[in-house]
């Protein structure tokens, strides 16, 4: 018997609550067998979920650190993993490891500045962590702004949290955009990017960007326009994982691991990189 | 130093085998050299170099991780680690031990990877001096010496005797146990020896070869470089060059059902390989001149700025002989190192 720690060993994660959100995503609530969070995290940080058998992949932490009880995880549709958790159930047990990454810089850039979170889809998921984080501590942060955009209505991801949470609280500011008009919806409607351009933010401002490539990729573009510098922007990329500790070789960019030199990028620091992510 | 007549190498390799698992080449039926368990009867191959490097031995193919058994929502995990028993690997040339290194640097780092560690804590190497470097050989344009391999124990195999050097605890130990077969000696067939191996390593068509150009933070110098295409052009993605590697250490893990549990295992996986970076979302190397670029740039810029220079290749000339268009890093560093227009 081999009594060394070994990271690729999971522990045993119970879900016990899963939350519709959107026609395609769905946030599991997971604890361990004692009900309790299976490890601390910082926000952006993430975790190797599996289902023996059919697979294990890397999601970003959804819930926030300072949520003491449980972790949440938004997951989209889109493949063998996520198709079987979408069929999961409540008390269906699933393997958890981590955390992975590095996390935002929540405690020492990011203190003290106006924060703008940009998301798009369930790119809204890695950014729910330090959105909840930095609300949690309010009064260490200037004020915060929050653009997300989906396809639809229907595709806003934490809808009901944003309206009843977010939407209320003293110095933040919620701009929410879909694609394309729809029945019931009074909101902006249009793109992620013209949406920021619109805004037309101030540039005294620290921005964290996450959502599909091409809106990340023009998102970027727009706030440059409007005069922030890649350094005040931060975003968290993904790509396919293995391990989760830079050994497998699968994230491997340039001379950095995604898993472990990332998930969190300071633009500037991509510029770096080949653009192969 | 201490020396035994060739004669004798038989009775050391079944005194090594009471203690310890003993691995060593030997012919293969199309005499290729293999790495096999010794039993006796068995010759220690001539042949310069196995045919697959001897990273198995820490680094296996495909092992078993764990283990999960199922039974409606539940999971059980069962670690199925086990202590590995003590094994020596015999005859191992200056170059693959060097990639042990490469390999540590990657397994080794936090968080070490448990599975690597214990058959790196148990494995004893005992390296042999290339007598006859091979024309694909260039492990000197890497700082490895052939003439002067390391590892736990050095052995120098002449005409009719071999010569024995411990260079850590390990290799003291185990010199220890085969003294009865071996007598003290000077340094100077030893010397002789070295002197006659590098009198040919000046000769190899390889000697040229050099890393001047490569090195960390030197992406921008070569990534765009419109060679990549034409070095690629043919390859057909089959990755026998990371296969044959001793320093390639991408693996992929993976499930399999065995009708009574679910084992998880890990196994060489292949930068080379087109789904290797395939996600559900898509796929950040599409062609197979990314899939190319992405293994030479790892072995020649990036490896090298997260370990201080070194770089990720050893010079065995392994995939020199072995890819079936004959491509090979040699050729991508003369074109896109620029000593070759």
């Amino acid at each position: 018997m081999n009594n060394r720690e070994e990271t690729l060993i999971p522990q045993i994660g119970v879900i016990t609550d899963v939350r519709i959100d959107t026609p395609d995503i769905k946030t599991f609530r997971v604890v361990t067998l004692d009900g309790k969070k299976a490890f601390d995290h910082r926000p952006g940080q993430c975790a190797m979920l599996s289902v023996p058998g059919v697979g294990e992949a890397m999601f970003s932490i959804t819930s926030s650190p300072t949520n003491e009880e449980y972790m949440e995880f938004s997951i989209k549709k889109c493949g063998c993993v996520t198709d079987w958790l979408h069929q999961a159930e409540v008390g269906q047990q699933i393997t958890i490891r981590g955390p992975y990454g590095k996390p935002f810089p929540v405690d020492d850039v990011f203190a003290g500045k106006n924060l703008l979170f940009i998301a798009g889809g369930v790119g809204l998921a890695p950014l729910r962590s330090v959105i909840n984080y930095c609300r949690h501590y309010r009064d260490r942060y200037g004020d915060i702004d929050i653009v997300y955009g989906s396809r639809s209505k229907d595709d806003l991801l934490d809808y009901q949290e944003i309206i009843d949470e977010w939407s209320n609280d003293a110095g933040v500011k919620v701009h929410l955009t879909i694609d394309n008009p729809q029945d019931g919806w009074d909101g902006h409607v249009g793109f992620v990017p013209s949406y920021v351009k619109e805004l037309g933010f101030d540039t005294n401002k620290t921005a964290v960007l996450c959502g599909p490539p091409i809106m990340i990729k023009f998102t970027l573009e727009g706030l440059c326009e409007i005069g922030f510098d890649k350094t005040q922007i931060y975003t968290t990329l993904e790509l396919r994982m293995k391990c989760g500790v830079g050994k497998c070789g699968r994230c491997n960019v340039g001379a950095k691991y995604v898993c472990k030199d990332g998930p969190v990028f300071r633009c500037d620091e991509l510029d770096e990189l080949p653009d192969e992510y | 130093m201490l020396k035994c007549s060739l004669d004798k190498i038989n009775l050391i390799f079944a005194e090594i085998s009471k203690t310890a698992k003993l691995y060593l080449p030997v012919d293969d039926i199309d005499k290729s050299a293999v790495y096999k368990k010794w039993e006796v009867g068995m010759n220690w191959s001539d042949a310069l170099n196995t045919v697959r490097s001897p990273k198995d031995f820490f680094f296996p193919q495909m092992e078993n991780l764990m283990e999960f058994k199922t039974e409606g929502k539940n999971i059980e995990v069962i670690d199925t680690r086990s202590e590995t028993e003590d094994f020596v690997i015999f005859g191992v040339r200056a170059c693959d031990v060097k990639s042990f290194e490469i390999l540590d640097r990657v397994f080794l780092a936090e968080p070490v990877d448990s599975y690597y560690a214990s058959r790196r804590e148990k494995g004893i190497i005992v390296s042999t001096a290339c007598s006859k470097p091979a024309e694909t050989c260039f492990c000197k344009t890497f700082g490895i010496s052939p003439e002067e391999p390391l590892g736990d124990v050095s052995t120098w195999k002449t005409e009719n005797e071999i010569f024995f050097k411990a260079n850590t605890k390990k290799g003291e130990a185990l010199l220890e146990k085969i003294k009865a077969f071996t007598e003290d000696c000077d340094k100077s067939a030893v010397n002789e020896q070295k002197e006659k191996i590098c009198r040919v390593t000046s000769k190899l068509p390889l000697k040229d070869l050099t890393t001047d150009a490569f090195g960390g933070g030197k992406t921008e110098n070569f990534f765009d470089n419109p060679a990549w295409d034409e070095l690629s052009q043919a390859c057909l993605g089959c990755g026998t060059c990371t296969f044959v590697c001793p320093t390639c250490q991408c693996y992929d893990i993976k499930d399999f059902n065995t009708g009574n549990g679910v084992i998880r295992f890990r196994c060489w996986d292949s930068c080379m390989y087109s789904d290797f970076t395939k996600m559900a979302h898509g796929n950040n190397r599409l062609t197979q001149k990314e899939r190319f670029r992405q293994r030479f740039m790892h072995k020649l810029v990036y490896y090298p700025e997260n370990n201080e220079g070194v770089f990720s290749c050893v010079g065995c000339g392994r995939c020199l002989a072995k890819c079936p268009i004959s491509m090979n890093i040699v050729k991508v560093m003369k074109k896109i190192g620029g000593s070759d227009k």
